[in-house]
């Protein structure tokens, strides 16, 4: 990383020497080293409301003995600042020692480019595109009264430096591209959200003025809204239509599953290891390994080279998500999970990309087996009480289903769900997986970083729906 | 050692210099350095140590009408003079935007009041080590308790915010932030609750023996709880949860929301939107407030403001770009809300649960189900079924959920608001709202 050690007093030698001292006595551990380079450009209101430009560049150094981690980070890049950093590791672990672990797997295999989307395209370039979109959607229709676009580009390099001085490296593109339209007619008001993204250039997004098909998108959600009504309260059975509607499994299965809450005993996951969970039929992965998805990475934050997980096996807990510390502690491996948001965080193990494989039913099949349920095609966002297992979701294109057929669109609910059984509940598993566009960001332990989920067209038996109307 | 002023104010004036001298009109900068220390606790044992020292720079350049931004970290000359390059060019080919401006020069905030947001105490790690240990002790001391985790953070801070009007001012602000999180399990379920405490001042953290008394007490409570069927209900809101009412309350009359005809309260100005007993007040200038400031993000003087009197709306939360827009005057909110808070009720904490013969005390919510345009609200939560005054079992795996506007108008407050965070509200009660449960 050379604007690391050609801007300051520090030199390679030096930081192989300072972090080998360091860790020698400790069980794992390394220095993280990170420079990222970021964009953002938003439309909103017929304007380009802001451009923002962004470059950080810092280190955080981590040293793990037992059950003991130190960290401390700095984006003050100079020989004084790592040793700094350095005496704060040891202060904190003097009176732990351990034997330095020096394996580490390695794997030539890359699922993205080493590109910089940023400098790819002009700015103007996107500034034009930011532009027809707002044009586009108001000539559309007169109901829509206001739009925001927005295109976010980032290129994050990084290099982990472990002790004895092996050195691990990996540079990452993102891209992100958002819509949002607000419709009103007869004093009603909705609004409708579609994006795509993923670890590619602008440009894979965006020919064939595939814009046009994210602008259509947030408007047919947003107007599909404004006919909806109020969402139905209780217990009922749902169907959930394929693709994003897998964030689900991501807040349901997923968290519980992560290494650290199961070390802890604190996942309602962490006795039912080879024990059935969910319904025969039911597979679910967690992979980093998918061409430009969001949520691959070529390795984790830690080094090691993801793989494809697998958690859920026809109905049978497998796995869970390590990264090196939990693995250490759990008498595993790390399955390449291990993920932080940058430098100035800690590593967790993180989900990548959650996905749930096809089965062998249709849609139409479900649908028509549910007497009164709702359908929902799509939601906002999730969370999960890992510790009771109690998780939501919010609703953001539903539909009530009568006696087999799909009823008028309601207005916006959350379901609530019980993570450890809710997988019990699947009766029907769709051929028909679908990826999620790319627009994922996972929240946990104040880090958020970019996911993907997948999974088909599924019927759930039983769960509650938060709506207004008993 | 936290930068100190002179070092802020020499790099602010650097980049401001800088862009006056490639050209831009004008220019604003902050700069900022943080330093964070955090001990982790973990069943009575050290679990992580970690400690973070940031700098911060963000600019903006003006050319015109047009204006851009940029931020980095590194804060070494040479890549402040590229990024400010970088961030003039894409002014120049960024579109005008009429209500681009600094803020007018006679609102920036002329003298800095001493708010005593600064308490230069170092509480060493082994100090935070003693607090965690007694923390955990009381909070594992039932057995019914499996895991206790707990954090002590103690953070120091130090800006600058100059603009090419003159301004430059900043000032130190520290906090204290302990907190616990335990697990309790007993035959039929495992459950987790919490309880915190946070201040600019070590000395009025909260014992340690307390906090972690409260949070092993808050989380046995709700072992073995029940689902309830779907139902009208009222519902009365904990503190900790009541307090958001009024995150969303500030969201949805921020300048942004209702110039862009996002929002709910949008021309709701001088009409009733709570009942006519509630107030809302925002005031910037509490000794030692969590929320306190001495003026707001782009430096405007920010005055204590009566957002709701008797229930009905005056002020929006105004910064400089959206007041153009909306023909309104700065009043200092670029940055949102300070110290926000209800005025008490007048019915005590008591009286509000026996004021039903049943009611439903929502003690966590989880789910981002709010909606600003709308103002419809659905989450999933967590509490207990009260009758006559009593608690009578723990509930969860239900939905709560009703429409702002309408909730907003059937709101009673009880009278034991405290000033503790930067919002903070009474216990609140709601009548009519829905249940979805069984």
């Amino acid at each position: 990383m050379s604007n690391f050690f050609n801007k300051s007093d520090l030199t390679r030698q030096d930081t192989d020497k300072i972090v080998s001292e360091t860790l020698n006595n400790c069980d794992d551990g390394e220095l993280y080293l990170e420079e990222s380079k970021s964009e953002s450009i938003l439309l909103d209101d017929n304007k380009i409301k802001s451009s923002n430009y962004s470059s950080d560049l810092g280190f955080g150094f981590r040293a793990i003995s037992n059950e003991v981690v130190a960290y401390s980070y700095s984006n003050e890049i100079s020989k004084d600042s790592l040793k700094n950093s350095s005496e704060n590791l040891k202060s904190t672990l003097k009176s732990i020692k351990g034997t330095y672990n020096h394996e580490i797997t390695k794997s030539n295999k890359k699922f993205y480019e080493d590109i910089n989307p940023i400098e790819e395209k002009t700015l103007d370039s996107k500034l034009e595109v930011l532009n027809k979109v707002n044009d586009f959607l108001r000539k559309k229709d007169g109901s829509v009264k206001q739009v925001t676009a927005s295109f976010a580009g980032e290129q994050k390099s990084i290099e982990i430096i472990r002790s004895g001085g092996e050195a691990l490296t990996d540079v990452r593109p993102l891209i992100r591209f958002n819509v949002s339209v607000m419709l009103e007619k007869n004093g009603r008001k909705e609004t409708g959200v579609y994006g795509i993204g993923g670890r590619q250039s602008y440009e894979d997004y965006l020919k064939n003025d595939n814009w046009k098909n994210v602008c259509e998108e947030a408007f047919r959600i947003a107007s599909v809204n404004l006919e909806s009504k109020p969402a139905p309260a209780g217990e009922m059975k749902v169907v959930l239509g394929p693709g994003w509607p897998a964030i689900l499994i991501h807040e349901a299965i997923g968290h519980g599953l992560e290494g650290d809450f199961n070390r802890k005993k604190t996942s309602a996951f962490h006795n039912l290891m080879g024990e059935k969970v969910a319904s025969d039929g039911v597979t679910i992965v967690d992979d980093g390994t998918i061409d430009n998805r969001r949520g691959s990475l070529t390795i984790d934050d830690e080094g090691t080279p993801t793989e494809r997980t697998v958690l859920i096996e026809n109905g049978i807990l497998k796995n869970f998500m390590q990264d090196r510390h939990n693995a250490r502690l759990m008498n595993t491996r790390s399955t390449g999970s291990g993920r932080r948001e940058n430098y100035r965080h800690i590593v967790l193990p993180r989900m990548r990309n959650t996905m749930m494989l096809s089965g062998n039913q249709t849609q139409d099949e479900m649908i028509k087996s549910v007497d009164k349920g709702i359908f929902a095609v799509s939601f906002g966002g999730g969370q999960v009480d890992i510790t009771s297992g109690k998780f939501v979701f919010n609703c953001t294109e539903a539909y009530e289903i009568n006696n087999g057929k799909i009823g008028s669109p309601i207005k916006g609910a959350t379901l609530i769900g019980d993570g450890p059984s809710i997988l019990k509940e699947v009766s029907m598993v769709g051929n028909d997986m679908m990826l999620d566009p790319g627009i994922g960001t996972c929240g946990k332990a104040g880090q958020g970083v970019p996911v993907g989920v997948a999974q088909p067209s599924i019927l759930i038996d039983k769960m509650t729906v938060g709506g207004t109307k008993l | 050692m936290v930068k100190d002023q002179e070092f802020l104010k020499f790099k602010a004036s650097y980049c401001l210099d800088l862009a006056k001298k490639m050209g831009a009109t004008d220019a604003s900068v902050t700069v900022g350095h943080s330093i964070s220390e955090t001990v982790n606790f973990r069943n009575k044992s050290l679990e992580a140590s970690d400690r973070s020292d940031g700098l911060a720079l963000s600019i903006e350049t003006y050319l015109g009408k047009k204006r851009s931004s940029i931020s980095s970290s590194n804060l070494l000359d040479e890549n402040i003079k590229t990024l400010i390059e970088k961030c003039f060019e894409t002014t120049k080919i960024t579109p005008e935007d009429e209500f681009n401006s600094l803020p007018d020069k006679n609102l920036l905030a002329k003298q800095i009041s001493s708010l005593n947001l600064y308490d230069e105490t170092r509480f060493e790690n082994d100090k935070k080590i003693k607090y965690l240990k007694d923390l955990e002790e009381s909070a594992s001391s039932d057995n019914q308790i499996i895991n206790t985790e707990s954090s002590f953070t103690e953070n120091k801070s130090n800006f600058i915010l100059a603009n090419s009007d003159g301004f430059c001012d900043g000032y130190k602000t520290s906090s204290f932030t302990t907190s616990c999180v335990t697990v309790a399990k007993d035959e039929n379920s495992m459950e987790r609750d919490y309880e915190f405490s946070s201040k600019r001042h070590l000395s009025d953290i909260k014992q340690a023996t307390d906090l972690g008394n409260k949070a092993a007490e808050q989380t046995i409570r709700k072992l073995s709880p029940k689902k309830i069927g779907s139902e009208k209900i009222n519902i009365i809101f904990d503190k900790r949860i009541s307090k958001g009412m009024l995150s969303v309350f500030a969201s949805a009359i921020s300048a942004s929301a209702i110039a862009r005809g996002t929002s709910f309260l949008k021309d709701k100005i001088d009409q009733q939107v709570f009942a006519n007993s509630i107030n809302v007040i925002d005031k910037p200038d509490i000794i030692k407030g969590m929320g306190s400031q001495s003026f707001d993000s782009e430096g405007v003087n920010s005055n204590t403001l009566q957002l709701i009197e008797n229930g009905i709306l005056k002020n929006y939360l105004v910064d400089t770009y959206n007041g153009k827009k909306l023909n309104l005057q700065s009043n200092g909110r670029s940055g949102g809300t300070t110290n926000l808070y209800f005025e008490k009720g007048n019915i005590s904490y008591e009286d509000l649960l026996k004021k039903n013969s049943k009611s439903l005390y929502i003690t966590e919510t989880i789910g981002h189900g709010s909606n600003l345009v709308t103002g419809d609200y659905s989450v999933g939560a967590t509490g207990f079924l009260v009758e006559d005054g009593e608690f009578k079992y723990p509930v969860n795996e239900i939905t709560i959920a009703g429409n702002f506007k309408d909730m907003f108008k059937n709101i009673t407050l009880a009278n034991d608001l405290e000033l503790e965070y930067s919002v903070n509200s009474p216990t609140m009660m709601i009548e009519g709202m829905t249940v979805a449960g069984k």
